[in-house]
């Protein structure tokens, strides 16, 4: 998996999952044309269709549990978000889903502009600044495989039907 | 033998696989489920030709999207309804009791897990929604989950999680009359800030904390999430036991002593080693109320509004309406919303009345008072607490999320200030353009007989 593009940006921090997209999107029971409520009450924080790679503020994805968030960010085309923090669930389900959360340090960040093109590189867990340097960031190991093999979680977990099996009858609750 | 947290405890009691290179195998004990983050995941299973492997740990309710003016969905948004009936045809079709709009259990999935006596000491459990951490005032470990994951507890009983770091949070002294666990926890997240839990597991603990009750604990563990943890627990204790005595899903007999018995263990043990410590003296401590648009900007309800340090600070102020330095008492105030997984239990809507009683709503603000569960309303109109805000010039509502996630049709219009006793203050969270202020329920019942952000303290005395 590899992303080459020029970013869009999302400047403010603490971003939360109800910038992304509004609860009144949320009555949903699929996920089609989810992309579309992108930032829907935000006019400030749209970006440009067209740029797989969206660099966001400090904390991005905090609050609200709702993987629509994600859904949407796929849905419009982002591939890779670029941030020095994500929330836990949201960087959970961005793993869970082939969004790839890129965690960079504050002086890395501060080298990121519209102008200059990125590759973020999965496999050999890099983010390049053309012009700049070449970092690296830091992925779930299991999560980088499955994203990579395309091996799904849930088959994973099914595999250990017996330990499930074996686990629920010496367990307690 | 390592000293070990309740939350170590808890972790290590439920590995079916310890964690490796892979993530650790956890099994959960709890999953609950609504109507807005499972469709998806029902149809993932459908997709596979999956069976839910443990419907007997599964329980479902409708809150997040649920009119609040009646139980019936006739006339109502043709959306919501839509995802109600298939959370409907979901839980038939695979043996999950539901407890539906008819039923008398139905509530906030986070009001009725406790009240039935499901969330238990010692347990994993999960739900698809942040709050879940409310869960963790008994001892539990509790957490939000998202849609993809929900469809992974229901086909497999189990998650593939890292484990989190220990956050120990020292709640000391004692709370002043008008001081409440909503105020407590506001200030711990204005001071480690919306990600400073990000990565941890935060244990609250000291006297201020053994000496609240249950809903006061459940209030506080309810918005560990909004500091960005993982979870929030609180050590089991006799305040937890007698809650828990002879409700619907409590153990029984014998069952109820070994529960006991086994709970007792859970506590962490003394010298236990934490990643991390915070420490609040509550003996200083003021009502507290949110300025900005997120929950860690907040300040004590007699204070002035900060001056933004930066551009994120400065567009919160501007989107709020206020100017740095203005003191927040004496704002006007359209709405106040009284309810919510945070403060919609019975004892929080017993402070909102004792406020309310004998007065009225000032005639330029709109009350909204909606119970947590069915089982609250139930209750409070057994008390006559419905009477008290009705007569006040309240609306008294059917059980729900209602405003506090503004999915329903309760919502603010495009720039309405409210005083809510919610969880977060988002921009739009209360309606496109709606600003928030968080605060407790004595807060919001002053503010509501005021029209204009108030301290109960002042308006009825020491409480």
């Amino acid at each position: 998996m590899k992303v080459s593009a020029r970013p869009v940006f999302v400047r403010q921090e603490n971003v939360d999952t109800d910038q992304i997209i509004p609860a009144r999107f949320l009555k949903v029971t699929d996920k089609a044309g989810i992309g579309r409520h992108l930032f829907a009450d935000r006019p400030d924080l749209r970006v440009e269709p067209g740029h797989p790679i969206l660099v966001a503020g400090h904390n991005f994805g905090c609050g609200s549990s709702r993987e629509h968030a994600v859904w949407a960010l796929m849905d419009f085309g982002i591939r890779a978000v670029i941030s020095t923090a994500f929330a836990d669930i949201f960087r959970q389900n961005a793993l869970k889903n082939g969004l790839i959360p890129v965690v960079v340090s504050p002086e890395t960040f501060a080298l990121l502009n519209s102008d200059a093109a990125l590759t973020v590189d999965l496999p050999s867990q890099t983010l390049s600044i053309t012009g700049g340097p070449t970092v690296t960031f830091p992925i779930d190991s299991f999560s980088k495989i499955c994203l990579l093999e395309n091996l799904d979680e849930l088959g994973y977990l099914l595999k250990h039907n017996s330990d499930i099996t074996a686990f629920e009858q010496r367990h307690t609750s | 033998m390592p000293r070990k947290t309740l939350y170590d405890k808890i972790w290590e009691s439920h590995l079916v696989k310890p964690e490796t290179d892979a993530p650790a195998i956890l099994y959960i004990d709890l999953h609950l489920v609504h109507e807005v983050t499972s469709p998806q995941a029902f149809a993932g299973l459908r997709r596979r030709g999956l069976k839910v492997r443990r419907p007997d740990l599964t329980f479902a309710t409708m809150d997040h999207s649920i009119p609040t003016t009646s139980r019936s969905l006739a006339g109502f948004d043709e959306a919501a309804a839509r995802q109600v009936r298939q959370l409907e045809v979901n839980c038939n079709e695979f043996g999950i009791r539901l407890y539906g709009l008819e039923s008398s259990h139905q509530g906030i999935v986070h009001v009725i897990g406790p009240e039935l006596g499901l969330t238990q000491p010692g347990r994993t459990i999960v739900c698809g929604d942040s709050h879940t951490s409310t869960h963790g005032a008994f001892g539990a470990l509790a957490f939000g989950i998202g849609t993809t994951e929900v469809e992974q507890v229901l086909a497999t009983q189990c998650l593939l999680s890292r484990k989190s770091k220990n956050f120990r949070v020292n709640f000391d002294g004692t709370l002043q009359p008008g001081v409440t666990a909503k105020d407590m926890i506001l200030a711990l997240i204005a001071k480690i800030g919306t990600g400073g839990g990000a990565g941890y597991v935060l244990e609250y603990r000291g006297s201020a904390i053994r000496s609240l009750d249950m809903e006061a604990r459940m209030t506080i563990c309810n918005m560990s999430i909004e500091a960005g943890a993982r979870a929030g627990m609180v050590a089991p204790d006799e305040t937890t036991f007698q809650y828990l005595a002879r409700r619907d899903f409590a153990p029984k007999a014998k069952a109820w002593d070994d529960a006991i018995a086994r709970w007792k263990l859970l506590p962490s043990d003394d010298d236990a080693a934490y990643d991390q410590t915070v420490s609040i003296d509550v003996s200083a401590l003021d009502p507290m109320i949110t300025y900005g648009t997120n929950p860690a900007m907040s300040i004590p309800l007699s204070g002035h509004v900060p001056n933004p340090t930066n551009a994120a600070d400065s567009s919160a102020l501007k989107y709020m309406a206020l100017q740095p330095g203005q003191k927040l008492l004496g704002h006007p105030v359209n709405v106040v919303f009284i309810g919510s997984c945070t403060n919609g239990r019975l004892s929080d809507l017993r402070q909102a009345a004792a406020v309310l009683r004998g007065r009225r709503v000032h005639s330029s603000t709109r009350v909204l008072v909606v119970p947590g569960s069915f089982e609250v309303k139930r209750q409070a109109e057994f008390e006559g607490l419905d009477r008290v805000f009705k007569d006040a010039g309240a609306e008294w509502r059917e059980s729900g999320c209602s405003m506090c996630i503004a999915m329903n049709g309760d919502q603010l219009e495009p720039g309405q200030t409210a005083v809510s006793t919610s969880n977060r203050n988002f921009e739009g969270r209360q309606g496109k353009g709606g600003r928030t202020f968080l605060a407790s329920p004595l807060t919001a019942a002053a503010s509501a007989i005021e029209g204009r952000i108030a301290d109960a303290r002042q308006l009825v005395g020491v409480l």
